[in-house]
């Protein structure tokens, strides 16, 4: 029998023959990257870093000038990174969590709204609704003078979306405290009703009693202790608005799109699992007398949730990911920061691409750990 | 012994049919539904005879210039004056015939692929001999064809080539990637699973970063890639992990006996994917397969962002033309209409192949 027939030789020397062709290949790219490095004279190392950055951000949750670094600069594009992913997250779960319920209402005007809604967004590419929403729809909005107000001190302009600021004063710390307390008093309240429908099979009904009770004490204190949280209005002085707090036009079209874009596959996810529950599963908690209500809350849901959730997380990814696309209409978060501004100024491609790539992975990867936390916890248990 | 003769049904009575009836049932059955339903209503009034206005009735549809647009309502000259800069970008003028011809042959060969090619071999060929054609029509340079440098390649003509590249040539490699990631060997296994989890970890456009500003630092000084070639490149990699990713799905639908079975009818390694599990596990993926083509369609527009000209970038362009200022909603309704009509075709068409091959005897 010759050498070649022999399974373990061949599995050996396929791997080598690759390892090999892999070692060869970055050899050859590395030393190319050598000469070319030293050739051009391109500074490597992360020594930029530490140097000062000398130019402006926009918009940034913590303190920026241009006297601070570039790894502050850093850290500004990876907060507004995570700040839009967050809040592009949040409605899109909404929004999709209404139109995958809306799409199988009896409803027909309903159902067939959300089914034009879906495959209208999903088959538009998210930089070209990000452009639309920046360029045509906020773009069209007047002049801070001319501003739309929505009620409540906030009001819609070119220049974005002002609303009024909370301030936290000293007197809030007890309003904090009464606000735990009343979670506390909740939590006590629903554990007793649920002890006791275990042992009585009667119930309680806790939902308006737990409501009263997270509205009451919170407001309670607020009153007596006569303050801690003062609003800062956004008012109009000149040309602009002062105060406030101001959600730029770029924020505004990044999130709307974002969202908007997201929700249509997450409604998928949704849709998808609540029609995957068997119809024998509705059909036996109707028979044991369960109301539709239950039936959807205790039968139907918890097991349609299992089979939405993972391309639900796998969609928050592709949202953290597309929030990149915001270099486009200069929102200031990681890729337009960081791999755009700092890289044109310092010049060191290689070391801020592998960053920024880092930074996506680690994203990645947290979600992809938490997904399979959730599959883990979700599994159905055997007996 | 009594004989019983069938009596046919009695019809439905009148208040449970017609159109009243199905009003009520469909649209207010309760109370929540009435109100629901008067909004969506509210919704459509509100959305609907606006757009209408604008896009039709006070719209303008012939002219020349920016002039010519009197109406309120959208000035769809703009759009019948840069059509060609959509369809072709910069691409010169008297030579515009050549992609015409591209986009007219894609038809015969289509026709030529299901009727005229007859065997395997016949249909590869058929399916590699439009590529090569219209590469030398559209880049030129051989048979007395002027070269046009891909710079000047633009519009939905270069939307279709980046997402057709990315497609096509991305496949073979996605499936060696799958596999890789299927296989025994422990490196080619651990190889694969990295590289498509890194790609799939990272936005495309880093990837596309790295592709224009990277790139070209591993090369030999004077190997000078081409921007678009970059792009294709980048594109065509950044594809291969999602299709990888499919086909994956696809071979872990085959069920443990295929690979039982053809192991014993004494097959290698290659015979057996090939032959026996591939087949199975495409037939089962289409639906996604199709998926991934219309997210990689609709990822084209990233090229925008390193510059290249593409459908997108081309309204962007022309938007800010200095006769043309205040036109952007119109271009980019237009070119809404161009993406969604193109994915949404791609989708039924996925579901014309599902229902095609679905044999259902797995």
């Amino acid at each position: 029998m010759s050498i070649l027939n022999n399974k373990q030789f061949r599995d050996f020397a396929s791997q080598l023959i690759v390892v090999i062709g892999l070692v060869a290949f970055l050899w050859y790219i590395t030393s190319n990257l050598l000469t070319n490095i030293d050739q051009r004279g391109i500074t490597t190392g992360f020594d930029f870093f530490s140097s000062t950055a000398g130019f402006g951000i926009s918009e940034s949750p913590i303190y920026f000038d241009d006297t601070s670094t570039y790894f502050r600069a850093f850290l500004v594009g990876l907060s507004n990174t995570l700040i839009v992913s967050v809040v592009g997250i949040f409605f899109a779960t909404i929004i999709g969590v209404l139109v995958g319920v809306a799409r199988l209402s009896h409803n027909f005007l309903i159902s067939k709204l959300a089914t034009v809604y879906v495959e209208f967004f999903r088959n538009i590419p998210i930089l070209l609704q990000i452009l639309f929403w920046y360029n045509v729809v906020l773009a069209a909005l007047p002049s801070p003078r001319a501003s739309i107000e929505l009620g409540l001190d906030s009001f819609l302009n070119n220049r974005g979306l002002y609303v009024p600021k909370a301030i936290f004063e000293n007197g809030f710390l007890i309003i904090f405290i009464s606000i735990i307390i009343a979670v506390a008093i909740a939590i006590f309240v629903v554990k007793r009703a649920n002890k006791k429908f275990e042992e009585t099979g009667k119930e309680t009904k806790v939902f308006p009693i737990v409501i009263l009770l997270l509205i009451a004490i919170p407001l309670f204190v607020y009153n007596i202790s006569g303050g801690g949280l003062t609003f800062d209005n956004p008012h109009l002085q000149g040309f602009n608005f002062i105060g406030g707090m101001n959600f730029s036009p770029e924020f505004l079209a990044l999130t709307f799109a974002l969202s908007i874009y997201t929700a249509t596959y997450i409604s998928e996810a949704v849709r998808s699992g609540i029609e995957a529950v068997p119809k024998g599963q509705k059909e036996a908690a109707a028979s044991l007398g369960l109301n539709s209500y239950k039936s959807l809350v205790l039968v139907v849901l918890p097991q349609a949730i299992r089979i939405s959730i993972p391309p639900i997380i796998n969609q928050y990814l592709n949202l953290v990911k597309n929030s990149s696309l915001a270099t486009a209409i200069g929102y200031p978060e990681l890729v337009t920061v960081f791999s755009g501004t700092v890289l044109n100024q310092t010049g060191q491609a290689i070391e801020i691409i592998m960053v920024t790539m880092a930074v996506y992975l680690t994203i990645s990867l947290t979600i992809s750990m938490l997904l399979n936390y959730v599959n883990k916890k979700m599994e159905i248990k055997g007996r | 012994m009594a004989i019983y003769e069938v009596k046919n049904a009695r019809p439905a009575p009148s208040s449970d049919k017609g159109i009243f009836r199905w009003i009520l049932n469909n649209l207010l059955a309760t109370p929540l539904d009435v109100a629901i339903t008067f909004l969506g209503l509210a919704f459509i009034f509100w959305v609907i005879p606006p757009f209408v206005n604008w896009a039709i009735i006070d719209a303008t549809f012939v002219g020349q210039t920016a002039s010519d647009c009197t109406g309120g309502g959208a000035c769809w000259v703009f759009i019948s004056q840069k059509i060609s800069m959509f369809i072709y970008g910069f691409y010169p003028h008297e030579e515009i015939y050549r992609v015409n011809i591209v986009f007219a042959l894609f038809f015969v060969f289509v026709v030529l692929f299901k009727f005229v090619g007859k065997s395997f071999f016949q249909k590869v060929l058929i399916f590699s001999a439009y590529p090569v054609i219209s590469y030398i029509l559209i880049a030129g340079g051989y048979f007395g064809l002027e070269a046009i440098d891909t710079a000047k390649w633009g519009g939905l003509m270069l939307t279709l080539v980046i997402a057709s590249v990315g497609i096509i040539v991305s496949f073979p490699i996605g499936i060696v990637l799958a596999f890789g990631r299927q296989s025994q060997l422990p490196i080619i296994k651990n190889l694969s699973v990295g590289y498509i989890e890194f790609i799939r970890g990272v936005p495309l456009i880093t990837l596309l970063f790295m592709g224009s500003v990277v790139l070209p630092l591993f090369f030999p000084e004077g190997v000078d890639f081409d921007k678009l070639l970059r792009a294709l490149i980048v594109i065509t990699l950044f594809q291969a992990a999602y299709i990888a990713e499919v086909i994956r799905g696809g071979l872990q639908a085959i069920p443990k006996g295929q690979y039982e079975a053809a192991d014993s009818l004494g097959l290698s390694y290659w015979q057996k994917m090939l032959l026996v599990i591939l087949p199975q596990a495409l037939k089962v993926s289409i639906p996604n397969l199709v998926g991934v083509s219309i997210a990689l369609f609709k990822d084209t527009t990233l090229v925008l962002i390193i510059g290249l000209f593409d459908l997108l970038a081309m309204v962007h362009l022309t938007n800010s033309d200095s006769n043309w200022l205040g036109h952007d909603t119109e271009g980019y309704v237009f070119i809404t209409f161009i993406y969604w009509f193109f994915c949404y075709a791609l989708s039924r068409y996925s579901n014309v192949l599902e229902k095609k091959y679905n044999t259902d005897n797995r």
